[in-house]
């Protein structure tokens, strides 16, 4: 059979489609826990990252379960909830915002006047970071997500103890296109949000986003962060994700509490 | 014996794809940013091209001429994907960085390049050899590269500090020109410049 006949081609492509697929789903499938517990491990890196307590990165679980502690919160009210409600999904083990948000009983659907971060549905319960000292919170990290350009963009913001100051911003999970919204990975960016108040003196939400730089003799620059060049889209999505989850339908209730507590 | 050498060592300095043919240019500017990077990337492309080369060269007899380019690059494609897949296992840090860069590995001319030019037409033994060369023709070049860019843009090399930066009580102003992708473009030319200062028969007449 001569190898350009019609029967050979089809044959040939065929076992070659097989051969390579069978190959990709080996390694797909055998290396899938590896990459698994790499995610999980990435992500703790994130939460100690946003609370600057990443001292070294070999330590990541011990420096985690020393400083590290974790509430679920109901997102209405604010109130942790008590251990005994826990179940499969919501527990603080395998905290999972996909799985959350794809239980009914989990869910809320937000309108879309109210759906600043463009994701449609949020859970009932978030669990919440606490670094502590002495029994007194020190530092908080909530976790945020909201659509960038093409992706969901998952990350952390860290709150002090003043409940008012940004302590530390970070993305652990996007698909921005690299060099451009990519750069919501850039250190210098993230380091930039150190700082910023979020409330102004009424207590009223400010912190956001601007196209282009921050003029530092503007007023309102302690609320304002730089937008990143050639990303208009990520950067609004990062500036609607921050205020959609700090406003009602977030950690209202929640930082209403931590006031209140301090 | 010597006949071997100079299929792997030929790419490398005498014909480099990137240096000579100028291909591969685009991850060879993306991705040199840091020492390491460069080296996982390196890595990739060897096994990639080298893995490549074999299977085309094994089927060589039995490719179509019609289906030839489709055949190989569902075999490339594949083997990048496998490495992608290694490298999301095992360094998942720099996975995270390379980001896009391992899956355009599929679209490096210099890979499909030598499917097309070599291991069609020659035996295993040879076209591995040959996928070899070139994917250390390529590294050479890239860790060239992402070594100068790492040394001279943040001062350090595989992420420890070799001149102590400024910023951290040492003496050295780091030039962030080296940390974006032009400088590349700059290392490349140099480098072109020197190995045709070496070797003058590569150069073109006008």
């Amino acid at each position: 059979m001569s190898a350009d006949s019609t029967k050979k081609t089809i044959i040939v492509a065929l076992g070659v489609c097989i051969v390579c697929s069978i190959f990709v789903s080996a390694a797909a499938v055998s290396l899938r826990g590896i990459q698994e517990e790499n995610k999980k491990l990435d992500k703790l890196k994130n939460i100690l990252e946003a609370a600057d307590l990443l001292t070294d990165v070999k330590r990541i679980k011990e420096i985690y379960s020393e400083n590290i502690q974790t509430e679920i919160i109901t997102l209405k009210t604010g109130e942790a909830v008590l251990e005994e409600k826990f179940d499969e999904i919501l527990n603080i083990e395998n905290f999972d915002i996909k799985k959350m948000t794809g239980t009914p009983k989990y869910t809320t659907t937000l309108s879309q006047s109210r759906d600043l971060a463009k994701i449609k549905k949020i859970p009932t319960h978030m669990p919440v970071y606490m670094v502590k000292k002495d029994n007194k919170i020190e530092k908080v990290i909530l976790p945020i997500y909201g659509k960038g350009l093409w992706s969901t963009m998952y990350g952390f913001i860290a709150i002090d103890k003043d409940i008012k100051t940004v302590k530390g911003f970070t993305f652990y999970e996007h698909g921005e296109t690299p060099g451009l919204g990519g750069e919501i990975d850039n250190p210098r960016w993230k380091a930039s949000w150190k700082g910023k108040k979020l409330y102004d003196k009424e207590g009223k939400l400010k912190i956001e986003v601007i196209k282009g730089l921050v003029d530092p003799s503007n007023p309102k620059a302690i609320h304002q962060i730089d937008g990143l060049s050639g990303s208009t889209l990520t950067t609004r999505g990062v500036d609607q994700t921050v205020k959609f989850w700090l406003g009602e339908d977030g950690y209202k209730t929640f930082i209403e509490r931590l006031k209140k507590e301090s | 014996m010597s006949k071997y050498k100079s299929i792997i060592l030929d790419p490398v300095f005498n014909n480099n794809p990137i240096a000579r043919q100028i291909l591969g240019i685009c991850s060879a500017l993306a991705v040199t940013s840091k020492l390491e990077t460069s080296i996982v990337m390196s890595l990739a492309v060897i096994f990639v091209i080298t893995f490549s080369n074999l299977s085309v060269s094994l089927i060589r007899k039995h490719i179509p001429g019609s289906v030839r380019i489709l055949v190989e690059m569902t075999i490339i494609a594949s083997l990048v994907i496998i490495a992608d897949q290694f490298i999301k296992a095992f360094a998942y840090d720099v996975s995270k960085q390379l980001s896009v860069y391992v899956g355009l590995i599929i679209t490096n001319c210099i890979i499909m390049g030598r499917a097309e030019a070599c291991a069609l037409k020659t035996p295993p033994k040879l076209s591995v050899l040959d996928g070899l060369g070139n994917g250390l023709g390529y590294s050479f070049i890239l860790i060239f590269v992402g070594f100068f860019r790492e040394l001279i843009g943040s001062g350090k090399l595989l992420g420890f500090s070799v001149l102590p930066l400024q910023t951290e009580g040492g003496w050295y102003i780091p030039n962030g020109l080296f940390l974006l992708a032009p400088s590349a473009f700059i290392l490349i030319g140099l480098f072109i410049w020197i190995i045709r200062v070496w070797k003058p028969e590569q150069v073109e007449e006008d």
